[in-house]
């Protein structure tokens, strides 16, 4: 039955006034029970119920307002006189003391006192009791505490104390990602980093545009704001000018500072001839000026500034590698490296996995591309010399890390295993050879000892939750920064273990160098061998179809599918295995898994592809 | 007197630098340095042998401070508390 009520009105009357009037209550309807339908139901008995009896309780967030500390100092004046005596009269002081000194006590207690004294002197001067026997022996000590590292400063972006006084439309502070860390050169106390969304197109309104410079005293609050017109994704310092830091901001520009002068950049170049893309590696060069510096971006272009005369770029190089200088071919670069013992040299990481390495001084823009290197699936997102040999490097991107040698062109020398999360930044230690650091995109920081294991990091740390971006260590080795996507930048200090050189390391990492090289080369070779052999084959027989037993596409596909099933099931059972040891790792494991299969199974077409370029080469 | 000879005699052994009396107030009554050094150690001493000997009761109340003794990069600070009074002598151990 259908209850409609229906309400009408003349259109003359719209609008009048309500003239709203009290009425008793009316029925509109009434429903008996109809006794025919209580056959459709069964009755239950008994039924369950359920009840709870616990306390009410609600949740609360208790914050203690943080102390804000200053240092003073104090005057200490003397005291302790009672109150007749004035400390400055010397008169009434001295009659003081010889009043003291007449008392008996006083006496007793001194001689007691100065006999205890006087055996304590005497040992003192019998025999050194500190001193240090076997101090030769202590050297040859190996090192074998398990490798840490300890949190030593947490800075993180003081949201809201600070951009509230900057943006007072919206309390809600949008957090940014620390893309770039650099150290001072000189003091290595004070840290510059840049802040920036790089997600696409998702810049709010208020996010506000600033990057800082840290001291690391105090974390709470910047020693300097530097305010650029557009948000910062990569920011150095000076190395031979310590106040001078070039910027290259998000829309392309670069700008630089002068701390002596304040916030705001002393210079912005031009935006007609900046990148089109953000800046994504910026760099100082060496020069006799100390004012060069070079750019490198997504837009394929890598541009040579003087920071003096930021109108224009005094050189540019476009990333073609089939080096006709097109633009439209240009691959984006990510990163940049550059070592300022070889200083015509220099590297490029793009966003197609592709490591370009270049040389400044060639005459023509076609030979200024030196050498290519390919084998990354996806942006090379780090690229790092090896400080003690120039001609190793070492590239981050996707899901590993990989090392080259210079000579080899076509893979590389050595690499860690496939992760399950992406590897974001990387770089080597400044102290020991072999070491080199790691963050990846589940906020683990790891460590590897390339001497001491290969297949794992000597140390893997969970730094924090969200993604870490960028990291740079100090100059002396021992001291790690690693900013995250949410803005925050922990400081970490290594144990000493992992940053001292131990005794014959040196040796050991050239010979690992130069035997991966050379069985490298060796392999190089004899691909090459290979490929000519082929090549002389079917031209030799270019007529004949020669019969090999070629699997279709089909079965190797079949093949391939079998095998990475294979591998998923027995990853899946250790990890089962895990779990069942694990206390609270069920959710982690769970989470674990979903990212192992998504990892493996992004895995599959790269497996497809490693398969039918062997069968090639074969 | 006696009090003299014993200082005198202190004073005079092998590396002592300087020898201090403070009473119970920390007023330096007996020094051998001048006036402002002798005022800080007084002031510094007095308060860690009055810290070090509650420390020594806290952790067992029969016990209690005999001798402290600072050993620093320079020298060594010796400091012998009694009820009423402390002598503190300052010492460039050999080595």
């Amino acid at each position: 039955m259908e209850i409609i009520y229906v309400y009408t009105r003349k259109r003359s009357e719209f609008g009048r006034p309500c003239n709203f009037s009290d009425r008793p209550a009316k029925v509109s309807v009434d429903i008996p029970p109809d006794p025919s339908m209580a056959s459709g139901f069964i009755l239950r008995n008994p039924v369950d119920s359920y009840v709870q009896h616990t306390s009410d309780m609600s949740e609360h967030e208790v914050n203690t307002e943080r102390v804000e500390v200053e240092s003073r100092g104090v005057n200490h004046v003397e005291g302790g006189w009672p109150k007749d005596i004035n400390p400055q009269e010397v008169e009434q002081t001295i009659r003081f003391r010889k009043k003291v000194e007449k008392d008996e006590n006083y006496i007793n207690s001194i001689v007691h006192l100065g006999s205890l004294m006087e055996h304590c002197v005497k040992q003192n001067n019998a025999i050194n009791i500190y001193e240090e026997y076997f101090e030769e022996e202590e050297v040859a000590e190996v090192e074998d505490e398990p490798p840490s590292a300890k949190t030593i400063n947490v800075i993180s972006k003081l949201t809201s104390f600070f951009d509230v006084l900057l943006s007072k439309r919206d309390p809600n502070v949008t957090k940014r990602t620390a893309t770039h860390l650099s150290w001072h050169p000189d003091t290595c106390k004070k840290l510059a980093v840049a802040y920036s969304s790089l997600e696409f197109q998702q810049n709010m309104k208020d996010m506000s545009f600033d990057s800082y410079i840290w001291d690391l005293e105090n974390p709470n609050k910047p020693e300097l704001v530097l305010k650029p017109s557009s948000p910062l994704v990569s920011l150095e310092y000076n190395p031979k000018d310590s106040h001078v830091l070039v910027g290259g901001c998000y829309n392309g520009q670069m700008a630089y500072w002068d701390t002596r002068k304040g916030g705001l950049p002393v210079e912005v170049s031009a935006v007609e001839v900046s990148h089109r893309d953000p800046v994504y590696g910026a760099i100082w060069l060496q020069s006799k000026t100390g004012t060069e510096c070079f750019s490198a971006s997504t837009d394929g272009q890598v541009l040579w500034w003087d920071i003096r005369k930021l109108s224009e770029p005094t050189e540019t190089l476009v990333l073609d590698i089939t080096r006709k200088g097109l633009l439209e071919n240009a691959l984006g670069a990510i990163t940049l490296e550059f070592e300022p013992t070889l200083p015509t040299k220099f590297m490029v990481g793009t966003e197609q996995g592709i490591v370009i390495a270049c040389n400044r001084k060639a005459k023509t823009p076609a030979e200024k591309i030196t050498s290519t290197y390919s084998g990354h699936h996806g942006p090379v997102y780090a690229l790092a010399r090896n400080p003690f040999y120039p001609k190793i490097f070492l590239t981050v991107g996707d899901w590993t890390a990989r090392i080259w040698s210079e000579e080899t062109k076509e893979s590389p020398i050595m690499w860690t295993k496939y992760h399950l999360s992406y590897l974001t930044d990387g770089c080597w230690s400044t102290v020991r050879p072999a070491v080199f650091f790691t963050t990846r995109s589940d906020g683990t920081l790891d460590v590897w000892d390339f001497l001491f294991k290969q297949n794992d990091p000597s140390l893997s740390l969970k730094v924090c939750d969200e993604p870490l971006s960028s990291l740079r260590l100090q100059d002396n080795g021992c001291i790690i920064g690693c900013g995250s996507k949410l803005g925050t930048v922990t400081l970490l200090e290594i144990s000493s273990g992992l940053c001292t050189l131990q005794r014959n390391e040196k040796m050991l990492a050239t010979a690992m160098f130069e035997r991966e090289t050379k069985r490298e080369k060796i392999l190089e070779a004899r691909h090459r061998e290979m490929r000519l052999k082929e090549r002389a084959r079917s031209e030799a027989q270019e007529t004949e179809v020669e019969e090999r037993p070629v699997e279709s596409p089909q079965e190797v596909l079949d093949r391939a599918r079998k095998e990475f099933f294979e591998v998923i099931e027995a990853e899946l059972q250790r990890r089962a295995r895990a779990e069942t040891q694990h206390l609270h790792g069920k959710v982690k494991g769970r989470v674990g898994e979903e990212a192992a299969a998504q990892g493996e199974e992004s895995q599959l077409p790269k497996d497809k592809e490693e398969e039918e370029e062997e069968k090639d080469a074969a | 007197a006696e009090v003299e000879e014993t200082l005198k005699r202190i004073q005079a052994h092998r590396g002592v630098v300087a020898t201090i009396v403070i009473n119970a107030e920390g007023i330096p009554v007996r020094t051998t340095l001048d006036n402002s050094t002798t005022v800080q150690y007084a002031g510094l001493l007095h308060q860690l042998t009055m810290k070090a000997r509650s420390t020594v009761r806290d952790i067992d109340p029969q016990n209690e401070l005999t001798f402290l003794r600072i050993r620093s990069k320079k020298h060594e600070i010796m400091v012998a508390p009694d009820k009423e009074y402390l002598l503190i002598v300052i010492q460039n151990p050999c080595e």
